[in-house]
């Protein structure tokens, strides 16, 4: 399966669901904020909202900022 | 104290986590300058990582108040976008929202602003709202929502000091909500400046960040701040084209 992921096609090997995604990536799911086709997909969803191949997923975090 | 939107600070300084040149001198300055409200930007995660990841490795929730922006945005549907993002993030509903109109000068686009506005406080943000030094504005802005208004006193990371006087005055004494003025100051005696005016608060970051020595200058802000402040309060003397003396013009010898 291949999703589009911060605007770049990966391939990914056995993530069903967004939270499976993210152990995929070693992201730790209260660090980040997952965004599933344009939806923001709430913390307690992530375990229930699968994914598919050709979604986008966007994955952010809070950097420095004036 | 300052109130902004039902939460009370007791800092009038605020400061942004950008541009630094280590993670512990930005730790070290934003300790130093006493600031509680701390702003920070939303972006992608790097996902083939070697860095230490993101702010929140260096600054605690528990310690500062996160203030997410939505710097780099052109147009309100993409800063009502990070908005949401940044609430879903989970330390507050505030929001600096900043709609940019032209990448030269980083000033606002005003329409923009005005619409992010009335959506993102239809859904419950506290919006502070970057915005010109143009009262019209201001006033809409608060009409729309806002929970304050942030106008600049110069262009962002420009350095320049505070351009308008006149008009952080005049938006000053219409607006009821909070007056912060956000961005453009170079050194301790432009946030001095800025305060002067009766303003609520002021933010910066370039000021600090990009100082040979960031830590010397929180400081110098700080200070610069409070002093402003107090003048302010103080009440200044009124200015005149004439000298007048002070010390007494009896008593001279004859």
């Amino acid at each position: 399966m291949h999703l589009v992921i911060n605007g770049t096609t990966r391939k990914i090997r056995s993530a069903a669901t967004v939270e499976q995604l993210l152990g995929e990536l070693e992201l730790d799911p209260r660090a980040v904020v997952v965004e599933l086709n344009r939806e923001i997909i709430r913390r307690p969803a992530i375990a229930a909202t699968p994914v598919s191949d050709g979604d986008v997923v966007e994955i952010v975090h809070f950097v420095g900022g004036g | 104290m300052l109130e902004i939107g039902g939460t009370t600070f007791r800092s009038r300084l605020m400061v942004g986590t950008g541009k630094y040149r280590t993670n512990a001198q930005m730790v070290e300055a934003i300790a130093t300058s006493g600031a509680e409200i701390v702003t920070v930007a939303v972006r992608r995660v790097p996902l083939d990582r070697n860095d230490e990841g993101g702010i929140l490795h260096h600054l605690s929730p528990e310690k500062y108040f996160l203030l997410s922006n939505t710097a780099g945005c052109y147009s309100a549907d993409e800063a009502i976008r990070y908005a949401r993002l940044a609430r879903e993030a989970g330390f507050n509903d505030f929001v600096k929202l900043e709609v940019i109109g032209d990448k030269e000068t980083l000033l606002p686009d005003t329409a923009g602003l005005l619409e992010a506005t009335r959506v993102l406080a239809a859904e419950g943000f506290k919006v502070l709202a970057y915005t010109n030094d143009d009262l019209i504005t201001a006033l809409r802005l608060e009409e729309a929502g806002a929970v304050a208004v942030m106008p600049l006193a110069s262009p962002i990371g420009s350095g320049l000091g505070l351009l308008n006087p006149y008009f952080i005055r005049a938006i000053k004494s219409r607006l009821a909500v909070p007056v912060i003025v956000d961005a453009g100051v170079g050194t301790a005696s432009d946030a001095c400046l800025v305060m002067e005016q009766g303003v609520d608060g002021i933010l910066m970051n370039t000021a600090l960040a990009a100082a040979d020595d960031p830590v010397k200058m929180a400081r110098a802000m700080r200070l610069a701040v409070e002093a402003g402040r107090e003048a302010y309060l103080a009440g200044r003397m009124p200015r005149r084209e004439v000298a007048v003396p002070s010390t007494p013009t009896t008593g001279m010898l004859g």
